[in-house]
């Protein structure tokens, strides 16, 4: 089993949609939500996924393909 | 020595944890810093002290989170602050300041702060193994380091980095693993490669202690100034750690006895290319956008900056401004210091002057106020963003007569 954090951001036409809820209805993934701040126009969560890594992969995937950015929970590391 | 470091606190909930190789709250995932204990560093510090310390970062030993003397990169920090006359006066400031990191040893950017620091404690934690992702003044600094230390050193870097920059690695004989992909891919292995391996990854788990070199930027200044804070200082934000450290060294500072009172107004610059910290302040945001980076101001572009949020809060805290320049202002902009101030900065440092310049313009920045530049890279590194507008040299014949013609010198009796 792998738990692995992210950095989820909602584009703001989606923010409405449950969309952390349809991954973890359609995906064998456990989502934790740890911080989070949606506001109007602009939503964010700090997020733990746990599930086998190529199910958390695939959910991730999924979750890009509905238009919101993923980013590993440290942000940018690029220096 | 005084047991200074108590322990890693959440930024966000306060959750402690014990000074180890861990960055992330576990509780809510917020960033972890170093908390100290000022009341046992206030007894041991002194300005007498500092003052009979190495002419390195390490004679603020007292207030960096390590434990013991056995430093790595014992000659960093301590660069030159120039009173900055001729740009002061171009600008209408008379008391302009530019804090010279162009110099700094080994590798010639303030990244030779961060990890001196992040390298001693990877060691005192056990740590055989460093890495880092990178596009350029990182690495270098980590691989130059590494090198002298004796460990062993991974550098991940994109793979469409210019030759240039690839070099200032493999020199110093490094891992160095060319990923395939965009940033975005690069950030995403070297997290899990993080979480995975056993190496002090400098600007992931080792963070809490890395960020904490900055403060002597703040420290330098304050001693250089004649042990005052200055009134307002300029910052490029890339990651926006450095602006909220220069701020917490001015407070320890203030918090230990060191300085008396600290006002000075905080404020950062980024390239208008990747400017998600700056755009969010002119907006009256307190959250950014992230944006895809497009500048030549590379050091700067981080696109979804790690302590932005922070950078923003402490610009507000402390009354500062911010703001950004265009690729065309930065290139200028390197172009005055150099021929005002005889400093060739890197694109940073074009980004620095660029922003004073405006911040002047609108009045921020008053004529009397003791201002300080932060430069934090030398140009020599970054010469394709300048290449094109320098001009060639005068080519003459080898005759004095050409000379005198050319230059239109009278030729000597």
């Amino acid at each position: 089993m792998a738990k692995l954090r992210f950095h989820i951001r909602y584009p703001e036409e989606r923010i409405p949609d449950p969309i952390l809820y349809q991954i973890g209805k359609e995906y064998e993934v456990i989502t934790s939500i740890r911080r989070a701040d949606v506001r109007e126009t602009t939503g964010w969560l700090d997020v733990e996924f746990t599930g086998d890594a190529d199910e958390v992969d695939r959910a991730i995937e999924a979750l890009r393909q509905k238009g919101c950015i993923v980013d590993p929970i440290e942000l940018n590391v690029v220096e | 020595m005084t047991k200074k470091m108590q322990s890693l606190v959440c930024r966000e909930c306060g959750k402690e944890y014990p000074t180890l190789d861990i960055h992330v709250c576990e509780l809510c995932f917020g960033p972890l810093e170093v908390k100290y204990d000022y009341a046992a560093i206030k007894q041991a510090i002194s300005r007498e002290k500092i003052l009979a310390g190495p002419k390195s970062l390490w004679r603020y030993v007292d207030l960096l989170p390590v434990e013991g003397t056995n430093f790595i990169g014992k000659h960093a920090g301590f660069t030159p602050l120039v009173h900055a006359k001729n740009l002061g006066s171009f600008l209408g400031l008379d008391n302009l300041y530019i804090k010279n990191d162009c110099v700094n040893h080994p590798t010639l950017s303030f990244k030779d702060r961060v990890v001196a620091i992040a390298l001693t404690r990877a060691r005192e934690l056990g740590f055989e193994t460093v890495a880092c992702a990178s596009t350029g003044n990182l690495a270098n600094s980590v691989s130059a380091h590494a090198a002298s230390a004796g460990m062993k050193c991974y550098v991940f870097i994109p793979g469409d980095l210019e030759a240039a920059k690839v070099l200032g690695n493999l020199i110093y004989r490094p891992n160095v693993i060319e990923i395939e992909g965009n940033y975005d891919d690069v950030n995403r292995l070297c997290s899990e490669i993080a979480g995975e391996r056993h190496w002090a990854f400098v600007n992931i788990n080792i963070r809490p202690y890395y960020a904490e070199g900055s403060k002597t930027l703040a420290f330098e200044t304050a001693e250089q100034l004649g042990w005052r804070a200055p009134d307002q200082v300029v910052v490029p934000m890339a990651s926006g750690s450095l602006l909220t450290k220069i701020w917490k060294g001015l407070k320890e500072f203030e918090k230990v006895g060191i300085l008396d009172s600290v006002s000075t107004k905080i404020n950062g610059a980024q390239a208008e290319g990747c400017s998600p910290i700056a755009t969010a302040f002119r907006n009256g945001r307190d959250f950014f956008k992230p944006v895809k980076p497009d500048t030549i101001a590379k050091s700067l572009a981080i696109g979804n900056p790690a302590d932005g949020y922070y950078a923003l809060k402490t610009a507000a805290e402390s009354h500062g401004a911010m703001d950004a320049v265009t690729d065309d202002e930065i290139v200028e902009s390197i172009k005055l210091l150099a021929q005002t101030e005889g400093i060739f900065a890197e694109t940073a440092g074009g980004v620095t002057i660029g922003v004073l310049r405006k911040l002047v313009k609108q009045g921020l920045i008053k004529k009397d106020e003791v201002t300080v530049a932060y430069i934090t890279g030398n140009g020599l590194k970054t010469q394709e963003a300048v290449v094109d507008s320098v001009g060639r040299p005068t080519r003459i014949q080898p005759s004095l007569k050409h000379f005198t013609q050319t230059f239109g010198i009278e030729e000597s009796p």
